[in-house]
């Protein structure tokens, strides 16, 4: 099309949410007094007004197919007031300001297959990234993954059996977008990257990948006569952070590419600071397409949390008044020479203190 | 449409309790009438039983975008698309939902609609950068879709090295928690910087995040270069009556073990009386004790955000949570916000004139030293901004007296304001 013919774009930006608001809402802006939790899955908030807006939050498969995304917005219309949202972790809130629709609502998600749960001092939903499916870089699935595990968290998410919630999340490379959580399943490299020297110099803008190198492992080369990049094994971290600017560095592997677990990542700033998440396993293999290896390392996890931890102890808050030497033995999870920090700061994860729990 | 690909291992996903995302591209492939959308999901469901056989993705990147933009678009070849020809352009689109990602069954039918019009049908609320991702389509079909979603009110998200789309909390709109207008504080953010966010220009990716508490459901302080807290500094609110309806309902030992030891400051006692003392002086607003108890236990009167700066993920010194640049903002008069959005743009050209290639802004911040940042943006310090001082000694300070001086006159400054 020539370009006069193109269409200007409009440069509205991120769009005004008030406009998709149930009315309750909007009347009730920044005036609700508190909230109750009737049962899993549904919130009660009552408004100084003495208004009340019901939630009902339900489980989904994250990727929707449009038959999906309508079936829920006919729940939405026949059985709640037409107005939704999503939390950060991908689960759909149905809004309602009439209590006697909650039942029949959850009634209508179930009868769907959408599993209603999610509040509270449950396992909600994994917050998880792209994959196999669509992602460039990844070394395993992200949706496959967490389909296997919410099958054998199901009754977790729509319970509250556990001392306090529990956000979970998953990451197809080691170094991009999946966040801190009180559980985490990385990928975790084990190997160097494989290099296609003949396609190194074609592919890679090199001083971008020389730099993009955590460790300063990579540097400029000749092979067969050609300039490609080689990486000094000693050094290198296995990290992958050199493949996306440079696809001919493949990092992935089938059986070196592995899973890794990590507990105790906590964003909210409630009783501790925000923290960051440990390493507790790795080595796991990343087994399409039900990865029962990662889930039952999780489970066990969560089996020994839910057992041992207080009311509100998150699993960072827990870990912290057992101690780790004894989650090491209540979990049965080896501990290893990889467990000891070495990167910059790790000092300061070092117990300098005659602080020991026998 | 072509024979269908055969996948085992895919199939095994469609039993359990969870619902099946792969059931659902199934559907697509078997039911959707339209070949070129049952072609584009079986090409799909090929290539990723592939990828599950081999344990390999075999996607590459590209550039695609809109005209008139530069990002917004995450441009997917298949590298095996010689097997897997239906979908061997499958481009994913990043939409930015509305702050709190409120939608109505109306908007989302119509999304719905003008994506099966133009794309593969498949779609996620929302990616791990907050953007709506419309999940597979052409480079030809990008453009329509956007035409057509553009003309009622939807503009892309962030890709690249820009402003990213930005997330903020469920907020004022039904939580009792939240201390902060979310809505407002995340559109003049995120719509100032428009051109920034469509045109990827800057040294790598820059988010804003907004928690209307310190709970931060959004994961601010970790997952955004500009992190916006809701808090107040005020007296908490205390309804003593609830207290004792608490204690009644669920015991004192209750209240003792899950409140007031749990409080990391010592700040709360509870009285003989079954009431509570708390010294707000030595509260720091993290929240644990009104979530538990939200009936008796409110946000002060005195609201504002508190602004920290430089969080993320590992890439490439490791991970980093922000740092507390504004301990409280004031966000009431238009000018507030003025304020709020003037700091960002001027942490944003700091960053864009000294950042490295490829260095997010906390990494910058790492490598030239919080107070040289602080000074390159103007702003004072504040012991706010770190845990504790300096423990070692291997420092030049023949500045001291001229900053113990500056010290006393901003205090005295302040003194005089308030």
């Amino acid at each position: 099309m020539a370009l006069e013919n193109m269409r200007q774009p409009i440069e509205s930006g991120c769009p005004d949410a008030l406009q998709y608001m149930h009315p309750v809402m909007l009347k009730n802006f920044g005036n609700w007094k508190y909230h109750e939790d009737p049962e899993p899955g549904v919130l009660r908030h009552v408004a100084h007004s003495g208004d009340e807006v019901w939630t009902v939050r339900a489980g989904t498969q994250r990727i929707l197919d449009v038959y999906t995304v309508r079936k829920l917005c006919d729940i939405g219309d026949q059985f709640a007031d037409g107005y939704i949202r999503f939390t950060i972790r991908s689960n759909i809130e149905f809004l309602v300001t009439d209590p006697a629709k909650v039942q029949p609502l959850i009634g209508a998600l179930r009868e769907a297959g959408f599993i209603v749960g999610g509040t509270r001092n449950s396992v909600t939903m994994i917050s998880h990234t792209q994959g196999f499916l669509h992602c460039d870089i990844p070394a395993t699935d992200a949706s496959g993954v967490v389909k296997s595990m919410m099958d054998e968290l199901a009754d977790e998410f729509q319970n509250w059996n556990m001392p306090n919630r529990v956000h979970i999340a998953t990451s197809c490379c080691q170094i991009n977008c999946g966040g801190q959580a009180d559980i985490a399943i990385n990928i975790q490299h084990t190997k160097p990257p494989r290099i296609n020297h003949d396609l190194v110099s074609a592919v890679c803008e090199r001083p971008t990948v020389v730099a993009r190198c955590p460790v300063a492992a990579i540097r400029p080369a000749q092979v067969n006569g050609k300039p490609t990049l080689e990486v000094d094994e000693k050094k290198c971290i296995c990290c992958g952070a050199c493949f996306p600017p440079c696809p001919p560095m493949q990092i992935n592997h089938a059986e070196h590419s592995q899973l890794a677990i990590w507990v105790g990542g906590n964003h909210s700033n409630a009783r501790s600071k925000p923290s960051f998440q440990k390493l507790v396993a790795a080595g796991i293999p990343n087994n399409p397409p039900r990865w029962p290896e990662a889930t039952a390392i999780v489970k066990k996890i969560l089996h020994t949390y839910k057992e041992d931890a207080k009311d509100w102890e998150r699993i960072n808050d827990w870990i912290d008044r057992i101690g780790w030497p004894r989650f090491f033995e209540k979990t049965g999870l080896p501990f290893t020479k990889y467990h000891v920090d070495n990167w910059r700061g790790a000092r300061k994860s070092l117990n300098a203190s005659a602080h020991i729990r026998f | 449409m072509a024979d269908k690909y055969t996948t085992p291992m895919l199939d095994e996903l469609e039993s359990g309790p969870w619902p099946s995302f792969i059931t659902g591209i199934k559907r697509l492939r078997d039911d959707h009438p339209d070949s070129r959308i049952n072609g584009l999901a079986n090409g799909l469901m090929g290539q990723l039983e592939h990828s599950y056989e081999t344990r390999k993705g075999y996607w590459k990147g590209g550039t695609v975008s809109v005209f008139g933009y530069g990002g917004g678009i995450i441009p997917r070849f298949s590298e095996v698309g010689s097997h897997f020809p239906e979908s061997k352009e499958f481009h994913t689109i990043r939409v930015q939902p509305a702050p709190g990602n409120y939608y109505t069954t109306d908007m989302l039918r119509k999304l719905a609609d003008s994506w099966e019009k133009w794309g593969s049908g498949l779609q996620t609320f929302h990616g791990q950068t907050g953007s709506i991702m419309f999940i597979g389509t052409t480079t030809e079909n990008t453009q329509n879709f956007f035409d057509d979603i553009n003309e009622y009110g939807w503009d892309l998200g962030g890709a690249g090295p820009c402003v990213r789309t930005g997330m903020s909390c469920v907020g004022s709109a039904r939580c009792e928690m939240s201390c902060a207008n979310e809505q407002k504080i995340h559109r003049m953010l995120v719509n100032n910087f428009t051109d920034d966010l469509h045109r990827p220009a800057l040294p790598y990716k820059f988010k804003f995040k907004v928690s209307g508490c310190p709970n931060d459901c959004q994961n601010s302080i970790e997952r955004s270069d500009f992190a916006v807290i809701g808090t107040w500094r005020d007296e908490m609110k205390i309804d003593q009556d609830e207290v004792k309806n608490y204690v009644e309902a669920k015991g004192r030992q209750y209240l003792v073990d899950n409140v007031i030891t749990r409080c990391p400051t010592n700040a709360i006692s509870l009285k003989e009386d079954d009431t509570i003392d708390v010294i707000d002086g030595d509260c720091v607003r993290c929240m644990h004790c009104l979530n538990v108890m939200c009936k008796a236990l409110s946000p002060g009167d005195d609201k504002g955000v508190t602004i920290l700066i430089g969080g993320k993920r590992t890439l490439k010194i490791g991970d980093l949570m922000g740092t507390v640049l504004v301990p409280f903002m004031k966000l009431d008069s238009h000018e507030d916000y003025e304020a709020m959005v003037e700091l960002a743009e001027n942490i944003i050209d700091f960053w864009a004139e000294n950042g490295l290639e490829h260095e997010r802004c906390g990494e910058m911040i790492e490598r030239i030293g919080l107070v040289n940042f602080l000074e390159g943006i103007e702003i004072d310090i504040d012991p706010n901004m770190v845990n504790h001082p300096r423990e070692c000694s291997y420092v030049r300070m023949d500045g001291w007296d001229e900053e113990a001086e500056k010290w006393f006159k901003r205090k005295a400054e302040m003194a005089a304001t308030n």
